[in-house]
C-alpha cells in the first residue's frame, strides 16, 4: 500500500545524509507553518507602526495610520487559516478554545488571538471610524448607507463630546494594543523558543527576534502598500510620511540585525553539542535561504540603501525608488527568516548526526499554490475593507485642511 | 449607552464560554477492572544483550497496528559502529530501509553495539507540556498516552520530543507513540517487544518494586538515560550505554 505520502518519504530518504531518527523523515511543519508567523508578524508590525501615530504622536505617519490599521486587521483575519489547514483534524480545532492545556504555549493561541482581534484591532478601528461612518451614511443611499450604518452599530451621536470620547478610547486602546502586539508575536516566538529538544529553536532571544522582525516586516508592508495605493488613487505620495516610515524601518532593521547577530555569535561562542550539526545545516541546507535571501538580500542590501539615503542627499524620486525596493527586499528577507526558523529547525536530526530534506508540493493542502492563495487572501480582504472603510476619501463635513483628511477627522 | 451595552454583552459571552469550558474533562485512559494505583512502569535495556534481530520492532508493529513503512516506529533498533579512526556510523537496523553498502572490516572497528530505542515515558514529559488540547497525557501509572479522539494533529508534541519517538499516524492523522503496550500491561501481560526479545535485552516492570526483574536490573547495573541534560527524567534506563549514543 504505497500512498503518495510514503512514496514521497521513500524519495526523501535518498536525500538524507548521516543518521536521522526513523520518525524524522517526515517534515511535520511545512510551508503553511512558515506562512503563519509571517502573517502574524505583519499584523503586529503594522499595528505598532499605527500606534506610533496615536501614542507617540508621530504626525508624519498620520496619512498611513488608517491603512496600517486595516492592513493589520486583514492579515489577522487570514492568519489562523494556514494553521487550521495544517491540522490533521481541523474540525477538532475548537478543542483549543474549550479544552486548553494551560502548560501549552500553543493553547494560548485562542486567548491571544481573540484578545488582539476583539479588544484591540476591531475596537480601535471602530472608534476611529465611528464618526465618519455616521457622516458617510447620512450622505449616501442604497447598500453602502446600510453597510455603514450597521458597521457603526447604528450609533448616531456625533456631538463633540462623543467624538472626544472616541478619541480617548482610540488612545487608550492603542496603549493596551502595543503590549498586546508584543504579546501576539512574542508568543509565536515562544512557541519555537521554548522547545528544548530543538537547539535551533531553543533560545530565550527567539520571542524578541520574532518581535523585531515582525516590526520590520510590518513597517515595510505598510510602506509598500502606501507607495502602491497612493499613485493608483492618482494622489501624490507624502514624502514626509514615507521618509518617516523608512526611518523607523531603518532603526527596526538595525535592532533586528543586532539581535540576530547576537544570537549567532552566542551560539558560535558557546559551541554546544549541537554546533557541528547546526553549522552543517547553515552551510548546506540553509545557505541560499539564510545566507543569501535573509541576510544579504533581505537585510544588508536594504540596510545599505537606507544608510546611503542618510549619508547622501538623494532627491525625492530616487529616495522613493530605494524605499520601494528596500520594502520588497525586506519582505523577501523576512519570509526567508520564517522559513529558516520553521523548516530549518526540522532539517537536522535530534540525534545531531544527520540532515534530512524538505520538498514542497506544487498542489495540495500543503503546497505552493495553496501558499500563494493564503498570501494573497489578506490583500483581497484589505481591498474589501478599503472599499467599506476608505482610509482617505470623503472628508467629513466641517473639515478644512487641504491635505489628507485623516488629520482633520481623527487627528 | 449603546457602546456600554455592546461591551457588556461581549464580556458576558466571553465569561460564559470560559464557564462552559470548565465542564469538559481531561483525557483519561480507558481500562476495565484495572487499578492504576500502586503501579509505576518503567523499562530497562541491556545494551550488551541486544543482538539487533529486530524482533521487537516487528512485534510492536504487529501488536499496535503501526504502519509497516520504515518511517513510522514506536520502537526501533540502532546499530552503532565506532571505528578506530574515531568515526561513528549509525544505522537503523530495519530491513525495509535501503542501506548504504558500507562494509566494515574487523580491523577498522573499535567497538560496535545495538541500541533499542522507544518512547522514554519521561516523568517530566515535554510532549505533555506542549499539547494544546491535553490529548497527550500521563496516566496514574506513569505511562504517556495519546487520546486519538481528542488529538487535533498539530504535531507540536512531535517537535517537542527530544528522542524522535513520535510520528503522525498516516491514516488517523493523530500523533502516535509507544504506550508500553498499555492494553497488555493493564491485563498483567508484558509489552510485545519485551515478550519477543530472544536475549532478554528488554526488562519491563514496576520502577518501585525491588523484587522484580527490573528491580534486579537496577541493582546489578550502572545505569544511564538518554539526554539527561534535558531534564525529561526518562523511565527507560540503559545499562552499558555508550557516550556516542544520542
Amino acid at each position: 500500500m504505497n500512498s503518495p505520502l510514503t512514496e514521497k518519504l521513500f524519495d526523501l530518504l535518498k536525500q538524507v545524509t548521516g543518521y536521522i531518527y526513523p520518525n524524522e523523515i517526515e517534515v511535520h511543519w511545512g510551508i503553511l507553518v512558515v506562512v503563519y508567523p509571517y502573517l502574524t508578524g505583519l499584523v503586529a508590525g503594522a499595528f505598532i507602526l499605527a500606534s506610533l501615530v496615536k501614542v507617540f504622536n508621530v504626525k508624519e505617519v498620520q496619512p498611513a495610520y488608517r491603512l496600517a490599521m486595516l492592513t493589520a486587521l486583514s492579515f489577522l483575519l487570514i492568519a489562523p487559516l494556514p494553521l487550521l489547514l495544517h491540522l490533521g483534524h481541523p474540525v477538532r480545532s475548537y478543542e483549543i478554545f474549550l479544552n486548553p492545556n494551560f502548560t501549552s504555549a500553543m493553547a494560548m493561541f485562542g486567548f491571544v488571538y481573540a484578545w488582539y482581534l476583539m479588544v484591540v484591532l476591531i475596537l480601535e478601528i471602530w472608534f476611529t471610524y465611528r464618526k465618519d461612518l455616521i457622516v458617510w451614511s447620512q450622505g449616501e443611499t442604497g447598500l453602502m448607507r446600510w453597510v455603514h450604518r450597521a458597521v457603526a452599530l447604528y450609533s448616531t451621536d456625533i456631538s463633540d463630546k462623543a467624538v472626544e470620547f472616541d478619541k480617548k478610547m482610540v488612545k487608550g486602546i492603542t496603549i493596551i494594543g502595543i503590549p498586546s502586539a508584543f504579546l501576539l508575536h512574542g508568543y509565536v516566538g515562544f512557541i519555537f523558543g521554548s522547545i528544548k529538544a530543538n537547539p535551533w529553536w531553543s533560545s530565550v532571544l527567539m520571542p524578541i527576534v520574532f518581535l523585531f522582525s515582525a516590526i520590520v516586516s510590518g513597517i515595510a508592508l505598510v510602506l509598500f502598500l502606501y507607495m502602491v495605493i497612493t499613485p493608483l488613487r492618482k494622489e501624490k505620495i507624502d514624502i514626509k510620511c514615507v521618509d518617516k516610515m523608512a526611518s523607523f524601518l531603518f532603526y527596526a532593521v538595525i535592532v533586528d540585525f543586532s539581535l540576530e547577530f547576537l544570537d549567532f555569535i552566542h551560539r558560535l561562542y558557546e559551541s554546544e553539542e549541537s554546533i557541528n550539526i547546526l553549522s552543517d545545516l547553515v552551510m548546506n541546507k540553509l545557505f541560499i535561504s539564510l545566507g543569501v535571501l535573509q541576510v544579504l538580500l533581505g537585510m544588508l542590501l536594504p540596510l545599505g540603501m537606507m544608510v546611503a539615503i542618510r549619508l547622501f542627499k538623494f532627491e525625492e524620486e530616487l529616495r522613493k525608488l530605494l524605499y520601494f525596493v528596500s520594502a520588497i527586499l525586506i519582505q523577501i528577507g523576512i519570509f526567508a527568516t520564517r522559513w529558516n526558523v520553521v523548516i530549518g529547525g526540522q532539517m537536522f536530526s535530534k540525534s545531531f548526526r544527520g540532515l534530512t530534506a524538505y520538498k514542497m508540493d506544487i498542489g495540495g493542502m500543503e503546497g505552493f499554490l495553496m501558499t500563494l492563495v493564503l498570501l494573497s487572501l489578506p490583500f483581497i480582504v484589505l481591498s474589501i475593507l478599503i472599499k467599506v472603510l476608505p482610509p482617505w476619501e470623503k472628508p467629513a463635513k466641517g473639515t478644512t485642511e487641504g491635505g489628507t483628511m485623516e488629520r482633520s477627522v481623527i487627528g | 449607552m449603546e457602546r456600554r451595552r455592546f461591551l457588556s454583552k461581549f464580556m458576558s459571552i466571553a465569561a460564559s464560554a470560559t464557564v462552559v469550558s470548565g465542564f469538559f474533562k481531561r483525557a483519561v485512559a480507558r481500562t476495565d477492572g484495572y487499578d492504576p494505583k500502586g503501579h509505576y512502569y518503567g523499562m530497562g535495556i541491556q545494551i550488551d544483550k541486544c543482538i539487533g534481530c529486530g524482533k521487537c520492532v516487528e512485534a510492536c508493529k504487529e501488536e499496535n497496528n503501526v504502519p509497516k513503512e520504515p518511517f513510522f516506529f514506536r520502537t526501533w533498533v540502532e546499530r552503532y559502529v565506532i571505528k578506530k579512526d574515531g568515526e561513528t556510523s549509525v544505522q537503523n537496523t530495519d530491513m525495509r530501509i535501503e542501506r548504504s553498502n558500507e562494509v566494515f572490516t574487523e580491523r577498522d572497528i573499535l567497538r560496535s553495539f545495538f541500541v533499542p530505542k522507544l518512547c522514554n515515558q519521561c516523568d517530566n514529559p515535554p510532549c505533555v507540556q506542549v499539547c494544546p488540547v491535553g490529548a497527550t497525557f500521563k496516566t496514574e501509572d506513569g505511562v504517556i498516552l495519546v487520546d486519538d479522539e481528542r488529538c487535533v494533529g498539530c504535531r507540536y508534541c512531535i517537535q517537542a520530543c527530544p528522542y524522535g519517538a513520535r510520528y503522525l499516524h498516516p491514516e488517523r492523522e493523530t500523533a502516535d507513540k509507544c504506550t508500553f503496550c498499555y492494553h497488555r500491561i493493564t491485563k498483567g501481560m508484558l509489552p510485545a517487544c519485551v515478550e519477543v526479545c530472544p536475549s532478554q535485552a528488554r526488562i519491563f516492570g514496576d520502577v518501585k518494586s525491588s523484587a522484580s526483574p527490573l528491580g534486579r536490573f537496577k541493582r546489578m547495573n550502572k545505569l544511564h538515560v538518554l539526554k539527561p541534560s534535558l531534564n525529561t527524567e526518562p523511565k527507560v534506563s540503559y545499562s552499558g550505554l555508550d557516550g556516542e549514543v544520542r
